[in-house]
């Protein structure tokens, strides 16, 4: 069993209407866990007194907005060497998702910022990276609905996906890359002076894991709807040229 | 049952009200998509006649 077997669309949709439910309901079960802990059963920082809370949602939505960064990427590479459709529209299927996760990180960070850096905003190089992340999901999503032909849509976005890659590493690593900016390290760290507390990082992987899993479901029930309208282009076509 | 949030409550719950709608919004987006595309696949195999996928 190879996992190429995968690109033919019948067995993906085979496969996930299988795999969808579970996902789904580990997804809202981890959400569910991980947030109502957070928010309510945790205690406030010292420093950040009851912003921490915000780890909870922060967190989660700027790494897997990164991550669903990544996912774009190996599927557009898989489009781009093997010509799997399913792939193109996977990665297609993720950016609205990922679009709003980045938001999310936006928003959040700015509502905490304001009170703990004083400003909502800072040119800061792991932020205006993140920002520019987020511009290149809304440039990503504005190609693929400008070009008519599925194919060349989904070449052009590809390499598109592989130029904002550099912006999706960035706000990941740009706080060790320059060593300056407002923005803290990693809240999950094996280094023990950086890492979270050991009652805010349970609740917080708990909740890492809910917006991942939340992200799968997402995107497999996107891709199953782009493959559906896909076949009913097809076989509307094919009305057409019959007629 | 509400924790007290003290001076920092109306930061606290804008973030979880933001990020709760905008989940919210892509959640109940995508599950409109899906039927539709589902109700118009359905459509046109029906009149086709054509298998299911």
């Amino acid at each position: 069993m190879s996992i190429w077997e995968y690109a033919n669309p019948a067995r993906f949709m085979r496969f996930t209407a299988k795999l969808l439910p579970w996902v789904t309901a580990l997804a809202a079960l981890c959400l569910l866990i991980g947030l109502v802990w957070g928010f309510f059963f945790t205690p406030d920082d010292y420093k950040q007194g009851s912003t921490v809370k915000i780890l909870y949602v922060h967190v989660p939505a700027a790494t897997m907005a990164v991550s669903a960064w990544f996912m774009m990427l190996v599927a557009s590479l898989i489009w781009l060497i093997r010509r799997h459709h399913v792939s193109a529209l996977a990665a297609r299927s993720a950016a609205p998702v990922g679009m709003v996760l980045t938001l999310i990180g936006l928003i959040t960070g700015a509502i905490w910022g304001q009170p703990m850096w004083g400003t909502w905003w800072a040119w800061d190089p792991r932020l205006t990276s993140f920002l520019i992340l987020f511009l290149f999901y809304l440039g990503y999503m504005a190609l693929w609905e400008a070009i008519e032909d599925p194919d060349t849509a989904a070449d052009l976005t590809s390499v598109l996906c592989m130029v904002g890659s550099v912006f999706a590493v960035l706000s990941r690593y740009a706080v060790n890359f320059w060593n300056q900016g407002l923005h803290q390290g990693a809240s999950l760290s094996l280094d023990k002076e950086e890492h979270v507390s050991d009652v805010f990082w349970q609740p917080l992987v708990i909740s890492m894991a809910g917006f991942g899993l939340l992200f799968v479901a997402l995107v497999l029930m996107r891709t199953r709807t782009a493959i559906r309208l896909r076949r009913a282009s097809a076989l509307l076509l094919r009305e057409r040229n019959a007629a | 049952m509400m924790p007290d949030l003290g001076k920092y409550a109306a930061t606290v719950l804008a973030a979880y009200g933001a990020t709760l709608v905008l989940l919210a919004g892509v959640v109940v987006l995508s599950v409109v998509q899906s039927r539709r595309a589902k109700a118009r696949l359905a459509e046109i195999e029906g009149r086709k006649g054509t298998a299911d996928v």
